[in-house]
């Protein structure tokens, strides 16, 4: 795989830097927060992101997208990362439009992937049955009643549950899991927000005798255990690279500060206990930009090898982001631990996208797992 | 690109034609031929192998021909890598000239210097060897106090330098001695070529904890060396020292590296099972494929991963210095640091997994590739201490790359 960019991803990154220095600086994060805007993100802003065309992304042109593939997207997410940018863009453009495009029929591409594209709906993926990432074995059941589906179960964590449009479903039906997609207003659809520690958008849903109708169903019935799978590894490559940028400039802010904060008659930075783990968090970000950009561009460049490199780029910015974050705050001092300073957003940021389709610890197994041990 | 399959063919018929059988197979460490006056083959195939790649210059495929390289550029250097690699065939000749020296040289050197230099490095006639580390200065190099003084032709040299590796078999020395002031302490060295065939040279083995005496200390008793010896001009030696230090930082970073980077890279549907977690296996026993030790499992995990990582990043780092022609990319500055004390890490694990297999010195109750493990274990201790320790590593990427205050 290649491990430059190309002139279209330089530019995309380039143009997502200067939306996110000028547009979504962290300033904009803590005044949504500060908002307590119960969406956690800014429908202006987001309406200006899908016109720069970056919601659609991952969809084909026929359906108002542009196909410019998984590393064109993450290239935009390290950047939004950077500056911790709330959006819906990741269940919506990402996860759900993968889904849809992967899995769904002609008509519900029409439908769905021209509106995600536009920005005009958001979709979130009620997925997770308990706190930590099981992607197979649901209790969620779709029971077949005639022309209908009857869904009973619970959710958690469903990213941007809360003020998602529509819901896609995953549910068993048997003898393999089933994909749906239901508008979130529907009869039997109890939705509660769940307030995370990074100020993000997040719901546990339950589904009490949901009837959907057998067009609701994405894909063939009991037939979505495998796009599940392929879908999770876009989604945990792209996550992985937004997980990146919070690393990079959480490490390049406590640089500074290592510059211009003065003790003992010296800068901080001189100092060789500081030096080394610096140096040594550089090494680290280092080999998680090379995982990160394999892992990217090996959907675009069909590698054999995708399951494993997004386990490798997950499992390992993962472990960094979690260095980076801690050693941020620390070496920030006493000001590290206040709400004040911005440096606090990205340890919080962390531990949440770690969470997300899978920690650590899941994606190391993996990749033993697929590496035959 | 034409012209390239045609170099590719050439190659494999050059190479079929000329790589004896033997020298196509897995060698031991006792197999590496160094070349030099005093070398000694094992069988005359070794000979055979170095002449015939020495006389082609692929010994050193990427040095111009003038001065007896390959004269290849990138991308035909690759193509005979890998079709080196396709037939399995040995190093035909391994040196420090041609790691270290000959690419300062080329860079440093006078036309002379280079003329008659070079090409002995390339046809391996001549073994170096380098003369950096003294008794008294080994991480802060530059303090060094070996002294050079003009004698109207030649420089007499007298002093010490230690952890010369393999001084004796070596024919010549490479070496940082002080003809200047020791403050500024770097701007009073010299970067000066000694023949150690002369009375004021000699050399005694150090014997390491591995049992074995890859180094030596070297002694100068007013040995001399000739003026034209002086590579970079007087008092300069220190850039030249520096740039060679990058060389071979990278040599002893990638060292080990050969295996993880292929094995994770392999194109089948086989699962790409690495070499410590099938060793491991063999040691612990595995359950459904898994391995028995779930501790040391999670460490072969981490191992691997960050060889996968770190290969992608060797991999990188080539293709943006060559997208940017700018020289070595701020992710080279990691490679020492990083693959040295990854490398001891593996023999680490090796370690856990073999309990006390790993622990035999001697006789005949012991495999031999235990005992070659045990040897090497204890070797790789000295790769985050040669060539700059891993934390004098870390102080170059704090003020180099970071550029935090000093």
């Amino acid at each position: 795989m290649s491990l430059v960019l190309n002139e279209e991803q330089s530019y995309l990154k380039d143009t997502a830097r200067d939306f996110a220095k000028n547009k979504t600086p962290v300033s904009h994060f803590r005044g949504v927060r500060d908002s307590e805007n119960p969406d956690c993100f800014d429908r202006e802003i987001w309406k200006e992101m899908a016109n720069l065309g970056w919601s659609g992304i991952l969809i084909p042109e026929e359906y108002g997208g542009s196909d410019f593939g998984v590393a064109g997207i993450g290239v935009i997410f390290e950047e939004l990362g950077r500056t911790l940018t709330p959006s819906p863009m990741f269940s919506s453009a990402v996860v759900c439009a993968s889904l849809i495009k992967e899995a769904g029929n002609e008509g519900q591409k029409k439908e769905y992937l021209t509106k995600i594209a536009s920005g005009d709906i958001t979709l979130a993926f009620a997925l997770e049955e308990s706190s930590r990432h099981s992607p197979t074995n649901f209790k969620t059941t779709a029971k077949k009643d005639g022309d209908s589906y009857i869904i009973n179960g619970q959710k958690t964590f469903v990213l941007d549950g809360g003020f998602a449009d529509f819901l896609i479903i995953a549910a068993d039906t048997g003898k393999g899991t089933s994909l749906f997609i239901t508008n979130k207003d529907t009869k039997g659809i109890d939705i509660k927000a769940t307030p995370m520690v990074d100020s993000r958008n997040a719901a546990n849903t339950t589904f009490k005798d949901l009837k959907l109708s057998s067009s609701d169903l994405i894909g063939e019935e009991n037939g979505s255990d495998q796009i599940i799978e392929e879908v999770l590894d876009i989604s945990r490559s792209v996550i992985s690279a937004e997980m990146f940028g919070g690393i990079q400039e959480a490490f390049d802010v406590t640089l500074n500060y290592l510059k211009e904060r003065d003790q003992f008659g010296a800068k901080i930075g001189s100092f060789q206990a500081l030096q080394h783990r610096a140096a040594i968090m550089f090494s680290e970000i280092e080999l998680c930009k090379s995982c990160v950009l394999e892992s990217l561009t090996s959907f675009d460049e069909g590698s054999n090898d995708i399951p494993r490199l997004a386990s490798l780029a997950k499992a390992k910015i993962g472990e960094v982001f979690h260095l980076v974050s801690n050693e941020a705050v620390q070496m920030h001092g006493g000001i590290g631990v206040t709400d004040e300073y911005d440096i606090g957003f990205y340890l919080k940021r962390a531990r949440v996208a770690e969470q997300i389709f899978g920690n650590v610890q899941f994606h190391k197994d993996r990749y033993a797992e697929l590496t035959g041990y | 690109m034409s012209d390239l399959n045609a170099f590719r063919s050439e190659t494999k018929d050059w190479l079929e034609a000329n790589c004896p059988e033997s020298m196509r197979a897995p060698m031991t460490q006792g197999d590496v031929v160094w070349g030099g006056r005093k070398v000694e083959f094992k069988n005359p195939d070794q000979k055979l192998w170095m002449d015939r790649m020495g006389e082609k210059g692929w010994t050193c495929p990427t040095w111009p021909k003038e001065y007896g390289g390959g004269g290849l550029n990138f991308e035909e250097n690759k193509v005979l890598q890998e079709e080196l690699m396709r037939i399995k065939a040995r190093p035909a000749l391994n040196s420090f000239g041609i790691w270290m020296l000959g690419p300062a040289l080329l860079e440093y050197g006078t036309e002379e210097q280079k003329m008659e230099h070079i090409p002995k490095i390339v046809k391996g006639e001549i073994r170096w060897c380098q003369g950096y580390s003294e008794p008294g200065s080994g991480s802060d190099l530059a303090s060094l106090k070996t002294k050079a003084e003009d004698q109207g032709e030649d420089y007499l040299i007298n002093g010490q330098k230690v952890w010369t590796s393999y001084a004796d078999e070596c024919d010549m020395i490479f070496t940082l001695v002080r003809t200047g002031p020791l403050d500024p302490k770097h701007e009073g060295i010299s970067f000066i070529l000694i023949d150690m065939d002369q009375e004021g040279v000699t050399t005694k083995p150090i014997k390491l904890i591995s049992g074995k005496s890859p180094f030596c200390e070297t002694f100068f008793d007013n040995a001399t060396a000739p003026k034209k010896n002086l590579v970079g001009g007087l008092n300069k030696g220190w850039s030249v020292a520096k740039r060679l230090l990058q060389f071979e930082r990278n040599m002893i970073a990638g060292m080990g590296f050969g295996s993880a980077a292929s094995g994770s890279s392999k194109k089948t549907d086989a699962k790409p099972i690495s070499g410590l977690a099938t060793m491991a296996k063999r040691y612990v026993g595995e359950a459904e494929d898994k391995l028995n030790d779930s501790g040391l499992r999670n460490k072969i995990i981490d191992h691997d991963m960050n060889s996968q990582a770190f290969a992608l990043t060797l991999k990188r780092a080539a293709e943006e210095s060559k997208k940017s022609n700018q020289g070595p990319s701020a992710a080279s500055s990691i490679f020492k640091y990083y693959g040295t004390e990854h490398n001891k890490l593996r023999y680490e694990i090796m370690l856990e997994a073999m309990g006390t297999k790993a622990l035999g010195w001697d006789g005949a109750e012991f495999g031999p590739e235990e005992l070659a493990i045990t040897r090497e274990w204890l070797r790789t201790k000295a790769n985050s201490i040669e060539g700059g320790t891993s934390e004098v590593q870390l102080n170059v990427i704090s003020k180099r790359v970071l550029e935090l205050p000093q």
